[in-house]
């Protein structure tokens, strides 16, 4: 059974066994985060993939190089110089198959990343019946194996986190721009194509710096993943990479912890999952394009809208029958409101009850009939005046013919905010003064029945 | 004085004029994708301060001339000068709006932020957007009418708006010719005016703007000098003197519609 203090000590580093290990993918996931989200926003999630997939002949080509020359060919910086120049190479064949044949992006892709990890496999498949080759472990970079880091990682690890670190943000605004337009900045005498490598080469070392602790397969969701959630919080660029960097170093913590309970569990994929589940939550709650946030935001606009339509009929039809003068507050039956527009039952009486809770209508006779109170009719005098003043607008400056005039107002009263009230006034100020506070309807309106 | 003098007893014999005081001058210019030729032999020459249409039927390399003029795709062959100097030496002097749905809207950035970028060229590598740059940005957010939208991340703005805001970003770049690649693309008679208006007031300050154009109907009204292109120059001018029954016909070949049609009505109408 697990015991609290042993959790304790392994998620606060007090554990010696697992803290460099720890540190390690914190580190890693910040990098991660960081480099993810412009590969996110640059659209080439793709080819980080395709990079990853890369590196693995680079890694056992590396091996044989060193078990060649002499050594034992375990040397960690050895073999991810290796993993880094074949990553590279497949992206640049991705590049060179694009530019030179008619062969789309993505079929690129597809060929050079299979073509790549298939030479890969027969690379490791040939340095299993090598003597030396039964212990080098080399399948460790498919799926990672955190337990294996050891010192030299970690100062590995803090050197490709400083300088994904220092390009971001000394390359923050340039980044940005190429990112956002490419032809842009090239007219402007950016050295896209420069800026671009400078992009793809850090996200190369921390793909292959993040090959000993999650993998080549699944580096490429520890690097999209923290992005893709950031995303929903935020429609900032620096705020949207910082939060990506501390979801990707939280994940990497986080996950790299449980694994240490659960020796069994490959690093890597607790890893991912741990920076899915963040994903996945930030997609139902993100506090900018959350699922939840979109759904209510809808929902509270249509209720505002409705309830706006509810007193607008109203108003209009305690217009229609007035004798002279002032406005006078009656009881309107239910099925003449229900007529004036194409409204469902069920949603007229929601906004009916909406409208009650708030004080704007009292309900007689069972819901057979409204009536508005005296703040509902202030509120109702409100909307209508809203929609009027802008009917007039729209027809003085947006030629929008009278008789389709009321449908097009319908759209856009609804979120007139007070400025853009005032500045309706001042515009049409003839109107203003022409007797009540609520201009006479350009239109005819129709009777409900 | 003396060019002045010259320009004005010749139009269209630029060559005796300044070649400096040219915006933009085309020699021979092609451009092949695949081994397939767009454009063919484009030889052009912009007097300056004009407002130029460049119009011509789908896939008449109306784009591509552009993005061949700023190196943003390579040149079979031909050479492109700006003020009498190569693209290189004048980029400063070269604003560019390219079309709209050339990037991609949903990108965490506000209004001001993609003005903003027009002050890139100027501020250099590493430098962190200015304070100066902010409040040259948010002066012309105010000329394209967007001061209030300045902080809205782009994705909230209407097309309409999201095109302002990319003339915006033109104007900070304080050119003195601009490039602007479908500007009328699908925008409100509301934008259509507000960008009618902004071209003539860069036209009275002496700027040159060339405009890939779609709505023939609107080409005399806009415009006083006219490109007709379909893979070469069918003619270029004075729109008075070049927009004519005559070269749309050669213009739009086959390929005249409807619309074409119509704006003949309105050419013979004049």
């Amino acid at each position: 059974m697990l015991e609290f203090a042993d959790i304790w000590n392994v998620l606060f580093l007090r554990d010696y066994n697992t803290r460099l290990v720890v540190i390690c993918t914190m580190l890693l996931g910040c990098a991660c985060g960081l480099m993810g989200g412009f590969l996110l926003l640059r659209k080439r999630s793709l080819m980080g993939d395709t990079l990853s997939h890369a590196t693995l002949p680079g890694v056992g080509l590396a091996f044989m190089l060193a078990v060649a020359l002499g050594g034992d060919g375990k040397s960690l910086p050895f073999l991810l110089s290796g993993a880094a120049i074949t990553g590279v190479l497949g992206c640049w064949a991705v590049l060179l198959i694009r530019n030179h044949t008619r062969i789309k992006d993505d079929a690129a892709m597809g060929i050079v990343l299979s073509v790549f990890f298939g030479a890969g496999v027969a690379v490791l498949g040939m340095i299993q019946t090598m003597p030396e080759g039964s212990a080098a472990g080399l399948e460790s970079f498919i799926y990672g194996k955190t337990a294996s880091m050891v010192l030299s990682d970690f100062w590995i690890l803090v050197l490709v986190t400083l300088c994904v670190l220092t390009g971001s943000l000394v390359l923050f605004k340039e980044f940005r721009l190429l990112c956002f337009d490419e032809s842009f900045a090239a007219s402007l005498g950016w050295p896209v194509k420069v800026l671009d490598v400078i992009l793809l080469g850090l996200v190369t070392a921390v793909t292959v710096a993040g090959l000993q602790a999650v993998g080549l397969i699944l580096i490429i969701a520890f690097l999209i993943t923290p992005a893709a959630a950031a995303r929903f919080w935020t429609n900032q660029l620096d705020r949207m990479l910082l939060l990506s960097a501390l979801i990707g170093g939280a994940s990497g913590w986080l996950g790299a912890s449980l694994s240490a309970f659960y020796p069994r569990l490959p690093a890597g994929a607790v890893i991912v999952l741990v920076a899915a589940f963040v994903f996945l939550i930030s997609m139902l709650i993100g506090s900018e394009r959350g699922v939840l946030v979109r759904w209510l935001r809808q929902t509270q606009l249509k209720y505002r809208i409705g309830r706006q339509h509810l007193l607008r009929a109203l108003y209009e039809i305690l217009e229609a029958g007035r004798s002279d003068g002032e406005l006078t507050i009656q009881a309107v039956p239910f099925r003449q409101v229900r007529g004036r527009r194409t409204w469902s039952d069920a949603s007229l009486r929601e906004y009916i009850r909406r409208a009650y809770d708030d004080g704007l209508l009292e309900v007689q006779n069972k819901e057979d009939s409204i009536r508005l109170t005296e703040a509902g009719l202030a509120e109702a005098a409100q909307v209508t005046r809203n929609h009027r003043l802008w009917e007039l607008y729209l027809i003085e400056y947006a030629d929008v013919a009278t008789s389709r005039v009321d449908r097009d107002a319908d759209m856009v009263e609804h979120v007139l905010g007070e400025q853009m009230v005032a500045r309706l006034e001042s515009q049409l100020q003839t109107y203003r003064s022409a007797g009540s506070l609520v201009p006479a309807s350009p239109h005819p309106i129709v009777p409900g029945d | 004085m003396i060019n002045a003098v010259s320009k004005q007893a010749s139009p269209g014999h630029e060559a005796l004029a300044d070649p400096k005081r040219i915006p933009l001058t085309i020699r021979d210019l092609t451009v092949a994708y695949h081994r397939k030729p767009v454009i063919w032999d484009i030889d052009l020459s912009i007097p300056e301060g004009k407002l130029v249409s460049i119009v011509g039927p789908n896939g008449a390399g109306k784009s591509t001339l552009i993005k061949a003029c700023l190196d943003l795709i390579p040149r079979s062959s031909g050479e492109v000068i700006i003020y009498g100097q190569s693209y290189e030496k004048e980029r400063k002097r070269v604003g560019y709006v390219p079309q709209r749905e050339s990037v991609d809207w949903d990108f965490p950035v506000s209004a001001l932020d993609v003005v903003a970028m027009g002050t890139y060229a100027q501020l250099g590598w590493f430098r962190r957007v200015s304070k100066r740059s902010k409040a040259l940005s948010m002066q012309a957010l105010e000329r394209v009418g967007l001061a209030d939208y300045a902080h809205r991340q782009i994705s909230q703005l209407s097309g309409g708006q999201q095109q302002r805001t990319f003339l915006a970003r033109a104007l900070v770049q304080d050119a003195d010719i601009y490039f602007m690649d479908e500007p009328f693309a699908a925008v409100d008679a509301a934008t259509e005016r507000a960008i009618v208006e902004l071209l003539k007031d860069l036209q009275r300050r002496g700027k040159t703007v060339l405009v890939v154009h779609h709505d023939l109907a609107t080409v005399p009204q806009y415009f006083d000098w006219t490109v007709l292109l379909n893979m070469r120059v069918v003619a270029a001018g004075p729109t008075e003197s070049v927009f004519t029954q005559e070269n749309l016909r050669r213009t739009y070949g086959g390929k005249l519609t409807l619309l074409t049609q119509a704006a003949n009505e309105i050419v013979k109408s004049r």
